[in-house]
């Protein structure tokens, strides 16, 4: 499946890596709800470097939608916030 | 991230749906597109321009250190410990605004290098848009049509919608930036920087200018005083010698 990592680009990444991914992304929303900078910036780190380990980069002139889009690598906790409390998923 | 990729994919879909007919919804969106293009080149200009500002207050911070670091081996030369510490103080207060803006201007030159990359690939993308689009509408049956324009465009539409971001982003950082510089520039405008005349213990610089000029004056007196005191010694070594000196003089006499 096509993952983006925003402002990085999109990423062909295999399904069979699926499962470690969904793991690393339980960590980074842990770390999203519970607000704790230190642990939400080792998990995006951690996910990020997953996925760019494992996935191969979409040729720049590829016209499709990504199935899951990711913070870019420097996000940090309140850009992510932000994004996500524009349009009132979760508040605070 | 399930939510944050949903959140995403929400912002960048709105363009969609918008024509009846789907081949109008192609060139609305390489119009869209086209104009994304110009916003990006518009932002990395910004970030650039900042950029430069920054690179040119840490030349002039950075010349009035090393000012300042002279001004402290002159006064160090003259003994005047005092005076030393004080433009040392001030050269460490410079350091400390080096350090903050070569740290800002690291983090403008991530965002110009990540902004011109994100405008390649747009770039790259628009371009393989407008070749679909042609082949789009030249083949054009409605029933195959609306998917194919569907996944050209929502794939594009991501892409301005993470560019658009990236802008914001630049944008918002260069905000702040420019709003410090300013503070930076009215501080060098002002001269509070190296210019110290309205603080008290006065202008360095006037004043190892007024002890060096104090020091030449020393100078001179101790050799004047270095002469002095070699001649007057020398009516006794006169002296010494004056009892034979008697004998020319009594030659004279003669």
């Amino acid at each position: 499946m096509i993952v983006r990592i925003l402002h990085e680009g999109q990423l062909e990444v295999p399904d069979e890596a699926l499962t470690e991914l969904n793991e690393l992304d339980d960590h980074l929303i842990n770390a999203v709800e519970k607000g704790d900078q230190g642990l939400f910036h080792t998990a995006l780190a951690a996910l990020i470097a997953k996925v760019r380990e494992v996935g191969k980069p979409v040729a720049d002139d590829h016209l499709g939608p990504s199935e899951l889009i990711l913070p870019g690598a420097d996000a940090t906790l309140d850009e992510v916030r932000k994004l996500l409390h524009d349009d009132g998923l979760i508040p605070g | 991230m399930k939510r944050f990729s949903e959140v995403m994919k929400a912002k960048t879909s709105k363009m969609l749906d918008k024509a009846e007919d789907p081949r109008e919804t192609l060139d609305y969106s390489y119009e869209k597109q086209l104009e994304m293009v110009q916003k990006v080149r518009r932002g990395l200009a910004d970030v650039a321009t900042s950029r430069k500002r920054l690179e040119l207050q840490q030349a002039q911070l950075k010349a009035s250190a090393d000012k300042l670091e002279q001004q402290a081996r002159t006064a160090v030369g003259v003994g005047k410990e005092d005076l030393a510490r004080e433009a040392l103080n001030r050269r460490a207060g410079l350091q400390t605004q080096l350090d903050g803006l070569d740290a800002q201007r690291a983090q403008l030159q991530g965002e110009e290098d990540k902004l011109t990359l994100a405008l390649q690939r747009l770039q790259t993308k628009v371009e393989a848009f407008r070749t679909k689009k042609e082949t789009i509408k030249a083949t054009y049956t409605a029933a195959e049509a609306t998917s194919k324009i569907g996944e050209a465009v929502s794939g594009i539409s991501e892409e301005m919608g993470d560019v658009g971001l990236a802008i914001q982003r630049a944008e918002d950082k260069t905000a702040t930036m420019q709003a410090r510089a300013g503070a930076v520039d009215e501080l060098i405008a002002s001269g509070a920087l190296d210019d110290v005349t309205s603080e008290p213990g006065g202008d360095i610089q006037r004043q190892l200018d007024a002890l060096s000029s104090g020091s030449s004056v020393d100078d001179e007196l101790a050799k004047m005083k270095a002469e002095l005191g070699a001649g007057a010694p020398a009516p006794k070594e006169i002296a010494a010698p004056g009892v034979p000196a008697e004998q020319p003089a009594g030659g004279e006499a003669k």
